[in-house]
């Protein structure tokens, strides 16, 4: 795997959250009744025309410009094809001219994802296959075609294929749902199937050029996505090592075998005959629509990561920094700082202890601001605070300075500290004289002792300094 | 107008005020039906009880003081290709027989809005592919004013309606000439509006950006009428235009004092010789009635037959996709779907059809995009181009609607391409989307009659109205 | 018009009568992506007729149209919306009453093979 290269492109498709459907108005729901959801649009019936949903493309512009993208003027084209679910046997799409071109996507690890377009297009219907196995095409006798989800709007968002590693591509779906959700246009949920990820992968020794691609689909969780990458780059690996080539083609990922399948090769691969609709006119957003959505975008992840960085001074592309955004707790922990606390600390806590806490925690920030402030000045050891911290938690928040006074908590100062020390050595002659003569190991004779004389209350780290400090 | 038909105008006024009943307006055009309908076959079905409640209802209205609408009382023929809520549109195609939509058009819609009563879903070449109507599924539909003769297509079975008595509406579709055609064969009014003047919605596509529905009467004044009441603005097709219906009675008879009537000096050559006469004499006409003529080139004219059976078959390959045996309509039961795909549509389409989706898919097939749909896209350019300097020369341009009057049953249906020929001067408009009509114009070789047809610039249509007016004027007086 | 009686089939040229602009081969291709279970009759018919039709559509080729704008839209529309609001759909027994096949609120096909997903 060392002298390969992983070379990853992601498509998403996401279901739009609009009222309506993408060129009718019928419901946009999931999950009602089959065939409720139909008008002469959605089902292609003899004579219906299109009509472009406002809304879907202010959605779509708001991903486009939350992604960085160019919002141009755009035209939609027919993609022919015949299969049950498609009612009218072509897909209306965006071809040559998308409405959001060139924008990317920074990881939290930092590195940079370009996005090549992110267009508008319309759901197809739903299938269901009866007596086949599991539920599947091969083997059935006949299938069920529901089209309340056909005309659903979708957005593709093509991503450059500029990931390098499974690890990568779960961090490119998670970041690109979190701005989905952040702006409104989704809910993103891939085992509900409003984000859907296909994966372009190929192999290449590094500095070659790019190998050939498969493109995997049905992963339906970012867990298998990651599985189905790794799994899909040695199966090429494999192939090519042996000397064979990798053919193009569309490949299943099956997450019961772990594997990914070749579908039934056609002897002729579709022709889409794309031409301009007819049916529809240029789209074209006004520069004040356009300027109106991009200032109404709310704070985006990268930023608010970036934010909470600086107000921190933790690092960035860090795991606190990554979780407590994710989380959305970034505002609160600002919001500990407001209230006069720490933020650094604060970050600690959050991370640590607020996991199902939800986005608005239930421990008031002026008394989490409470605590820091005791561990900050000294009061509290690190093991205290942890212990006030677990019963603010518990009792959804409280005056830090009372529970630890309740618990007996109180920091040792420094001058108690020494003395502490003293006696320690004295008392522990042998461990002592071990340590002074260059034994490390006997420091954690010495800090329990110390522990155990304190009662717990004496700061470990501190007194561990100290002893260091002593030896001649 | 021939003798003993009425006009839709005089019927409704009739019926608006008391004078007839509507009941009794139907019953007369249904006797009409009774008549001769075995003979022509303008419809594939006639709404005998429908339109008998319809037309109780307007006189309903009329008798509690309600505005029962400006065409009160008025029985129309609806293409079959228009959708009906109910009631059976099959595009004289097996693969749509017995479908029932579960819709009615917009056009259905405002014409019961404005109190016309329907009458029946009329024949037409299968998808409105066609000059004849010979390519129905159910058979040709005759012309009435010589039934060994064919009442031209797409729309014969409404231009034979009206032609016959069975109706004082029709409502046709015209892509290449399918309204303009007929009537000038049949002997009545026919009009293609501006694209997007006439919702689409409800319209089953044959070329949708080609496609657009209009009248078929017998008079002038009543195709203005017809367009007043179903032309303007619809939300539900985007390509309608965001105005109102043209404004076209108002001026009516405004007279042709002073405009310029263009010769199109570079027409393609091939209209008989007794067209060629009746066009010199609409010419005449207009001069006498106080107009110019002045000679126009419109140079790409002569490649429209070439660039609309590239663009047309194109689009419709698409819009007919969709008839595939899984929602509606016939269905080839077969072991798994992409062979019921196939014998589904085999079963279902005509050979024209056929042809014309072959033709279209091949045109559309990758690596031969460039060669014939997108350069045919170019031509259309050039087409309206042309159009739009000739319009700066002259008001309206004249030229002949058919290049032959009425020709027997069977006399083209072995070759495709001499059937194409028939649309030679109507096609243009449909590519440049610009409005023209045909009016009768006097009779040509074994006294059929001939129409002549006028042209006009983009939303140009009250002053094409004028001059159709004046020509009907010339031909009656 | 060119007599088609003597065309053989085959895409390469029998005989000097007959225009290579479309193939047996295209034809049979083009009847894929269509869809349309031709008989043998109707390929040899297709076949010439296309054939002749694009012959005599090869009358564009001779204009200049590299500086030309295709023309794709009558009349120049743009940013035509619709309001994000539900409106009344189709009511679904009389829509499934017009399908040829349909259980359970659903449309039902044969199985699903030979077409791409």
């Amino acid at each position: 795997m060392a002298d390969w290269e992983m070379v990853v492109g992601l498509e998403v498709h996401v279901e739009l959250a609009t009222a309506t459907k993408l060129f009718s108005a019928s419901p946009n729901r999931f999950g009602d009744e089959p065939n409720t959801n139909i008008d002469p649009v959605t089902l292609g019936l003899p004579g219906a025309l299109p009509v472009l949903n406002r809304q879907a493309v202010e959605l779509a512009m708001r991903i486009g410009l939350a992604l960085n993208c160019t919002v141009q003027p755009c035209t939609f084209h027919r993609k022919n094809y015949f299969y049950p679910d498609m009612p009218k046997a072509y897909q209306i799409s965006q071809y040559d001219v998308p409405l959001n071109v060139d924008g990317w996507l920074d990881l939290p690890d930092g590195t940079r994802v370009g996005i090549e377009r992110a267009h508008m297009e319309e759901d197809t219907g739903k299938s269901t296959h009866l007596g086949g196995a599991g539920g599947r095409i091969h083997g059935s006798d006949s299938s069920l075609i529901d089209f309340n989800r056909a005309g659903v709007p979708l957005v593709e968002i093509v991503g450059r294929p500029d990931i390098r590693t499974a690890e990568q591509a779960r961090q490119y779906v998670g970041e690109l749902r979190a701005i989905l959700v952040a702006v409104g246009a989704s809910d993103a949920k891939m085992e509900e199937g409003s984000m859907r990820v296909d994966a372009n992968v190929s192999m290449r020794r590094p500095g070659d050029e790019l190998g050939t691609r498969c493109e995997i689909k049905n992963v339906n969780s970012v867990r298998s996505l990651g599985r189905a990458i790794d799994y899909e780059a040695h199966r090429q690996i494999d192939l090519l090592e042996a000397g064979e080539r990798v053919v193009q083609q569309t490949r299943h990922w099956d997450e019961t075998d772990g594997r990914t399948h070749t579908l039934r090769s056609k002897e002729d691969a579709d022709d889409y005959r794309y031409f301009l609709e007819p049916d529809l006119v240029p789209l074209a957003p006004e520069d004040e629509w356009i300027e109106r959505v991009r200032a109404e975008l709310p704070a985006l992840p990268a930023a608010r990561r970036t934010r909470l960085a600086e107000a921190t001074g933790a690092l960035v592309t860090g795991e606190a920094i990554a979780v407590v955004v994710e989380r959305g707790q970034d505002d609160y922990v600002l919001a500990v700082g407001a209230a006069g606390g720490d933020v650094g600390r604060a970050l600690v806590h959050v991370k640590e202890a607020f996991a199902d806490q939800g986005t608005m925690p239930m421990v008031p920030p002026e008394d989490l601001a409470g605590l820091t402030s005791l561990e900050t000045g000294g009061k509290l050891t690190p093991t205290q605070a942890k212990q006030v911290l677990a019963e603010l938690v518990a009792n959804g928040g409280g005056d830090a300075a009372a529970i630890a006074a309740a618990k007996g908590f109180a920091a040792m100062d420094i001058g108690a500290l020494e003395s502490l020390v003293d006696h320690v050595i004295a008392d522990n002659a042998g461990a002592w004289a071990k340590f002074a003569g260059g034994e490390d190991k006997a420091m954690g004779a010495l800090v329990g002792a110390a522990m155990k004389a304190s009662k717990g209350q004496a700061d470990g780290a501190a007194v561990t300094a100290l002893l260091r400090a002593r030896r001649p | 107008m021939d003798e003993g038909y009425r006009s839709a105008l005089d019927l409704a006024d009739d019926v608006r005020n008391g004078r007839q009943t509507a009941a009794a307006v139907l019953e007369h055009h249904l006797a009409a039906i009774e008549l001769r309908e075995p003979e022509i076959h303008a419809f594939n079905t006639v709404l005998v009880d429908e339109a008998r409640a319809a037309a109780a209802a307007v006189d309903a209205a009329v008798a509690e003081g309600r505005d029962p609408g400006p065409l009160a009382g008025v029985p129309v023929a609806l293409k079959d290709n228009m959708c009906t809520r109910g009631i059976p549109t099959t595009c004289s195609s097996k693969i749509l027989d017995g479908w029932r939509p579960p819709y009615d058009a917009t056009v259905v819609e405002r014409l019961r809005a404005a109190g016309a009563v329907v009458v029946g879903k009329t024949n037409l070449d299968e998808f409105a592919m066609g000059s004849s109507t010979e390519n129905s599924a159910f058979g040709p539909t005759r012309n009435p004013l010589d039934v060994t003769r064919v009442p031209g297509g797409s729309s014969g079975g409404s231009a034979a309606a009206v032609a016959a008595g069975f109706a004082a509406v029709g409502l046709g579709s015209d892509t290449g000439g399918s309204i303009r055609q007929p009537a000038a064969l049949c002997g009545v009014v026919g009009v293609k509006t501006t694209y997007g003047v006439v919702s689409r919605y409800g319209l089953v596509a044959f070329a949708s950006s080609l496609d657009q529905i209009g009248p078929f009467t017998h008079t002038v004044a009543d195709a203005a009428a017809v367009i007043e009441a179903i032309g303007g603005h619809d939300p539900a097709d985007s390509t309608s235009i965001p105005q109102p219906a043209p404004v076209l009675t108002a001026t009516l008879g405004d007279g042709v004092e002073g405009l310029r009537v263009g010769r199109i000096t570079d027409l393609p050559k091939g209209a008989d010789p007794d067209v060629e006469e009746r066009v010199e004499a609409a010419f005449a006409a207009l001069v006498a009635a106080g107009a110019t003529v002045v000679d126009v080139q419109v140079p790409a004219f002569t490649y429209g037959l070439t660039a609309y059976y590239l663009i047309a078959p194109a689009e419709a390959s698409s819009n007919l996709a969709r008839y595939d045996g899984v929602r509606y309509g016939l269905r080839v039961e077969a072991p798994d779907t992409n062979t019921m795909y196939m014998r589904t549509r085999e079963a279902g389409f005509g050979d024209e059809v056929k042809r014309r989706i072959m033709l279209g898919t091949y045109a559309l097939s990758a690596g031969y995009y460039d060669a014939y749909y997108g350069k045919a896209l170019k031509v259309r350019r050039l087409i309206a181009d042309d159009f739009a300097r000739a319009y700066q020369q002259a008001d309206v341009l004249i030229s002949p609607a058919s290049p032959s009057v009425a020709f027997p049953l069977g006399d083209k249906t072995d070759n495709p391409l001499a059937m194409y020929l028939c649309d030679t001067y109507t096609i243009p408009s449909n590519l440049s989307g610009d409005p023209a009509m045909s009016v009768p114009f006097g009779r040509g070789a074994d006294g059929l009659p001939v129409g002549v047809q006028v042209l006009a610039p983009t939303l140009g249509e009250a002053t094409m109205f004028r001059v159709a007016q004046t020509l009907e004027d010339t031909a009656r007086g | 018009m060119r007599d088609y009686s003597g065309l053989g089939t085959g895409g390469a040229v029998a005989s000097g009568d007959v225009s290579e602009r479309i193939s047996r081969g295209d034809i049979e291709h083009v009847a894929k992506l269509a869809r349309l279970e031709l008989d043998a009759g109707e390929i040899e018919d297709l076949t010439a007729r296309l054939d002749a039709m694009l012959e005599h559509f090869a009358d564009i080729d001779e204009l200049q149209l590299d500086d030309v704008e295709p023309m794709t839209q009558p009349y120049p529309l743009v940013n035509v919306l619709r309001d994000d609001v539900v409106a009344p759909g189709l009511d679904r027994d009389e829509v499934l009453a017009a399908a040829p096949d349909a259980v359970d609120g659903r449309f039902r096909v044969p199985p699903i093979i030979g077409l791409d997903g």
